[in-house]
């Protein structure tokens, strides 16, 4: 487990910031002033510093990784209007990680050792974040990972932004029970991590109150033929499908689920996805989820001044036709997250932003209040929105407050 | 695993994963026809297959927007019109291909494989810089969504019918070019002997280019079936190659009913295993025994009696 | 540069050549490179392993292999698993709830290593298995196949077949696998971390070497009997055949030669980026290396080499600078060297420098003025 190694990196980071000092005291040429915020030898100027943006803008993952690009950019672009940080205009270094582990990494040394960028928001998929995780722990840098994920990973050199997997299925699960009186499961996936780890945890919250999980499957990634398991699940009867299918597979599940007379919006069986979020609507279209329930922890749809603000602003920037999904959002965290840590401490550098992590929060977020846990993820609420014809969510429930991350829950430590 | 369930609703459960194959099976034999045709017949392989059905996908989606917009009325039938135009735009497209590319590699089939998928990057990149990186969502006209419940537990998706009957009319269509029209006999005399076939008049070129396009054709008019069941992006292509490929050397590949009845074994194999196993374990399954009779029985199922 | 033993001089031309790479790689690269430069060279050149065994058996001996990442997949996981139980000790892995286990499995709800784990406990049967359980596997491939005659287009598409069927396997198979994210976080080797800057340097010139001793084992080979037979079967089968000799096992062998060669640079590739994953496993990397031989020329060993740094080079270099026209970029060179020059760089250099060359030299024997570019000939009109 790699928290046990909080503190190494940060020793020797520091040993290595006296040995600057007594460069720096010694009189050589090339330390500015710009010292006292940077003491690692950062891309810090006078008036710029440099930060990396880092994902797939070709490959398969383009398709899901596009929304990130643009709302990290527009955070920059947002937090350079106002005037930046530390009163340095954020300058952005975009690499492609092609949609290839291997590449990412390769991309991610480019960035912290070539580019010495002050920190990097990207990744998407949990097979490019493991890929770049061993970088980031090496050359001591910050990345700024938008996606929900499985959890089951804690590193001092990322902080999640979305939620890891008990935020998204605990209270949902607990919300179908409730309102819905969902007696019985059926839990299906695309096959990877992800779904895997988060069946594991639904079964598991489903088990212990004492209902039934009827069915598990997983199909492989961008398989389009699902009416095997539609035919079983017509005769298991399941209250409640409990969907984490993605990408390509999401459309054909979706358009077959309709095809075979399954009406989401008659809640016979009730359909609720982890996975389906108004992006992935624009490719499945908005008739064949109508009625099916999500739980995420941002909708567009969100009513707050802060998300009027944000959306209006997205729009203006990248087009009137873009729909925001929940990554979308939390790739727009990373940014100011990083700027308000900076200005906490006083400082571009990694460790001195670590130290003052825990805590951190975020009012104008467009979910509504944020704040960084000790373990790097994110306290915030969880939602339950009703796919609606046109593509959006209808909120139906968010959680009083916010729900605390754990990313090792029990029985995974 | 029955022991839970009524008679009744175990026949009506046989009935439904009978019709899932079926419709697997269809659209197994919409895809590999027109490769059956380009590979089986031309022996070229074709890696950009998945992308010439992509072709056809965004066809059918420009044109639904296009009947949307301009003439909402006919919004009901604009399927039909979208499925002849991405017929046409798929056979330009392979016309030209074969014209630039394929028409100087016929006596090195292996180079076919490197050059159609260098054929197939490039046009994946264009879909994207086309369409966007996006997915992009096809809708439907209403009567072709839903279903025809036959009894409670029976219920028939229109859609899977109408793919259906599709292959039927598309098979039947094939079938009399190739072995019932003047056409089709000059393109098997080029197959089989192409000397003899230039000696005795025919236009080898001509024939070549004719053929592949319509195999080229045959897959858009399959992309266009396919946004009625599955997804629209620039890499989603890539994802039937492999399937595609297997089903028409697995029935022989000079044969072209062989590659409708190795459709009809491997969609009932893989539909009635997913039943009883999990989604990607009846895949596996499905391919190792595919490959594992292909390793047996190289010629493929329905050969016709010549040793390579 | 195909070799033709008999001409004294040719041989010493092609040690020229050899040496000419050698130094490139042990010499030039490491001083003109910084750290980060040479640790994506040395990636580059564990694809240059695939590059050159594809040579053996593509180029002389006819078989397309597009299933040669499962080869360079099964080798980066037998080593992958060596690391990542090293990386798993009891100590380090005591907050989970079974200590000594990689973590994945322990996710997984896995509580005991899996057999096929055990054995990689012992670094001498890691080193054994990373070439050995790709040969394995090879030699039941090409015994079934071979041996029933299939070849061309039909092994092709078999081994691709085989190399999506590994894929699904291995994500679906997540507990005792990795899963879609594969083995990661691998640290270090008997206790050595290969993380650091100066490891990446020593694995730089272990590849180099292991690469350079590969390449001259494949010329060894080529140079024989047996590469004689190859070309021969290659251009017609059926001949050998009647002459007498079993063509079906010299394939078999041939083919289990360069699956050993993917092993071993795929167990290089992941000491070197310190992680595995199923995307190597797959159809689209089984292609891509099909293509650095290709773009190096089919016939040429080491153009293979020169094909896979180029080409991994100009991806890098094009995904820096320009991401969407990389696959532009990529589908056109696929095209011109089917199209336009068949026989890749090395042909290039045959055609046109090699003449030039002999122009300012000069002094070169006749039998070398005459035999490269009848060679050359040769090569342009066998497929």
């Amino acid at each position: 487990m790699t928290r046990a190694k909080v503190t190494a990196p940060g020793l020797k980071r520091r040993l290595g910031w006296a040995g600057l000092l007594a460069w720096a005291t010694l009189g050589l040429p090339g330390i500015s002033a710009a010292d006292d915020v940077n003491s690692t030898g950062l891309a810090v100027t006078e008036d710029t510093v440099k930060v990396g943006i880092l994902h797939s803008i070709t490959g398969t993952m383009a398709i899901s990784e596009t929304g990130s690009v643009q709302a990290e950019k527009l955070a920059i672009e947002q937090i350079n209007a106002q005037g930046g940080v530390l009163g340095r205009k954020i300058e952005y270094i975009q690499e492609d990680g092609a949609s290839d582990w291997p590449t990412f990494a390769e991309k991610a040394r480019k960035l912290l050792v070539n580019d010495k960028v002050a920190t990097v928001f990207g990744c998407w998929t949990s097979a490019s974040r493991k890929a770049v995780l061993p970088v980031f722990e090496q050359y001591n840098g910050m990345l700024y990972y938008p996606t929900f994920y499985e959890g089951l990973e804690q590193s001092p050199n990322v902080i999640y932004t979305g939620q890891e997997a008990t935020q998204q299925i605990l209270a949902s699960i607990d919300w179908v029970v409730k309102e819905k009186g969902a007696k019985t499961f059926y839990l299906l996936g695309s096959d990877y991590i992800w779904p895997r780890t988060s069946n594991k945890i639904a079964r598991k919250h489903i088990e212990k109150k004492g209902l039934k999980v009827v069915g598990e499957e997983y199909y492989p990634l961008g398989h389009t033929q699902f009416n095997s398991v539609i035919n079983k699940i017509k005769l298991r009867k399941p209250d409640v499908i409990f969907a984490s299918v993605v990408g390509g597979s999401n459309v054909a599940f979706y358009k077959q689920l309709k095809a075979a007379g399954i009406d989401l919006t008659k809640e016979k069986p009730l359909l609720l996805t982890i996975s389906v979020t108004e992006d992935e609507i624009l490719g499945i279209g908005g008739e064949n989820v109508e009625g099916a329930y999500a739980s995420m922890k941002y909708f567009q749809s969100l009513d707050n001044p802060n998300n009027e603000a944000f959306v209006k602003a997205f729009k203006e920037r990248w087009g009137d036709d873009i729909v925001i999904g929940d990554v979308t959002q939390a790739a727009y965290l990373g940014p100011w997250l990083w700027k308000a840590a900076v200005e906490k401490a006083g400082s571009f550098d990694v460790d001195k932003i670590r130290e003052v992590f825990p805590g951190i929060e975020l009012k104008t977020a467009p979910e509504g209040y944020v704040r960084i846990h000790e373990n790097h993820h994110l306290w915030s609420k969880a939602r339950i929105g009703q796919a609606q014809k046109d593509g959006q969510y209808k909120v139906v429930y968010e959680t009083e407050d916010l729900m605390e991350p754990d990313p090792f829950p029990e029985g995974y430590k | 695993m029955f022991a839970d369930y009524s008679m009744p609703e175990l026949m009506s459960i046989f009935a439904m994963q009978g019709f899932a194959g079926l419709s697997l099976f269809s659209i197994f034999v919409l895809m590999a026809l027109g490769l059956a045709i380009i590979f089986g017949q031309m022996g070229v392989i074709n890696m950009a297959h998945g992308e010439f059905m992509i072709l056809g996908a965004y066809t059918t989606y420009l044109t639904a927007g296009l009947f949307e917009n301009v003439m909402p009325g006919l919004y009901g039938i604009y399927f039909f019109v979208a499925m002849f135009l991405a017929f046409i735009a798929s056979a330009l497209l392979g016309m030209l291909v074969e014209w630039l590319m394929i028409r100087h590699l016929y006596h090195r089939p292996l180079d076919t494989l490197l050059a159609t998928w260098g054929l197939s990057l490039i046009l994946q990149q264009a879909y994207r810089s086309i369409f966007g990186a996006r997915e992009v969502g096809v809708s439907l006209p209403d009567w072709m969504m839903g279903s025809i419940a036959v009894t409670d537990l029976v219920e028939i998706p229109i859609n899977g019918l109408i793919v259906m009957v599709l292959t039927l009319v598309i098979a039947t269509l094939v079938y009399l070019l190739m072995f019932r029209s003047g056409w089709g006999r000059q393109v098997r005399a080029v197959v089989q002997n192409r000397p003899m076939a230039e000696a005795v008049g025919i236009d080898t070129g001509k024939v070549d280019r004719i053929t592949f396009a319509l195999g080229c054709g045959i897959a858009g008019v399959a992309g266009a079936a396919f946004t009625m069941i599955g997804s629209t992006g620039p890499t989603s292509g890539q994802l039937y190659i492999v399937d595609t490929f297997l089903v028409v050397v697995f029935g022989g590949a000079q044969s072209l009913l062989g590659t409708i009845a190795s459709a009809f074994t491997i969609s009932q194999a893989q539909s009635t295993m997913e039943f009883f196993l999990s989604g990607s374990m009846a895949k596996v399954l499905t391919l190792l025994v595919v490959v594992g009779i292909l390793m047996l029985r190289p010629q493929g199922l329905f050969a016709l009696k010549v040793r390579r | 540069m195909k070799t033709t033993p008999s001409a004294s001089s040719l041989m010493s031309r092609e040690n020229l050549y050899f040496l000419v790479l050698a130094a490139l790689l042990l010499l030039v690269f490491p001083v003109l490179l910084d750290a980060f430069r040479l640790n994506l060279v040395g990636k580059y050149l564990t694809y240059a392993f695939v590059a050159v065994g594809l040579v053996l058996c593509w180029g002389k001996g006819g078989i397309l292999s597009l299933g040669q990442g499962v080869f360079f997949g099964l080798g980066g996981y037998c080593m992958a698993m060596f690391l990542k139980l090293e990386a798993s000790s009891p100590e380090a892995t005591a907050s989970q709830s079974t200590p000594g286990i990689p973590d994945f499995m322990d996710w997984n709800q896995v509580t005991e290593l899996p057999w096929f784990w055990q054995p990689f406990h012992s670094f001498s049967f890691t080193l054994i298995a990373v070439v050995m359980v790709p040969v394995i596997l090879a030699f039941i491939i090409g015994v079934a196949m071979f041996k029933r005659r299939v070849g061309g287009v039909y092994f092709a598409i078999i081994t691709q077949a085989i190399a999506a069927i590994l894929t699904i396997l291995i994500i679906g198979q997540q507990g005792f696998t990795g899963g879609a994210n594969g083995i990661t976080d691998l640290r270090t080797l008997m206790g050595w971390d290969i993380r650091s800057n100066e490891a990446k340097t020593v694995l730089y010139f272990v590849t180099s070497g292991l690469l350079l001793a590969c390449v001259l084992l494949a010329r060894h080979v080529l140079g024989s009997k047996l590469g004689r037979i190859l070309v021969a079967m290659r251009d017609q089968e059926d001949r050998v055949r009647f002459s007498g000799y079993d063509v079906a096992s010299f394939k078999v062998f041939v083919f289990c030669l360069a699956a050993a060669l993917s092993g071993i640079g795929g167990a290089l590739f992941t000491l070197q980026v310190g992680f595995m994953s199923p995307s190597f496993v797959g159809i689209v990397p089984s292609i891509e290396m099909v293509i650095f031989c290709a773009v190096g020329g089919r016939h040429s060993l080491l153009g293979a080499v020169y094909g896979a740094l180029l080409v991994n080079a100009a991806k890098t270099g094009f995904s820096e600078s320009f991401p969407e026209l990389w696959l532009y970029a990529m589908g056109a060179l696929f095209i011109a060297v089917v199209l336009a020059f068949p026989n890749g760089i090395a042909g290039l250099y045959q055609r046109y420098l090699m003449p030039l060359e002999k122009k300012m030299l000069g002094g070169l024997g006749k039998a070398a003025n005459t035999r490269p570019t009848a060679a050359a000939r040769r090569m342009e009109e066998t497929p």
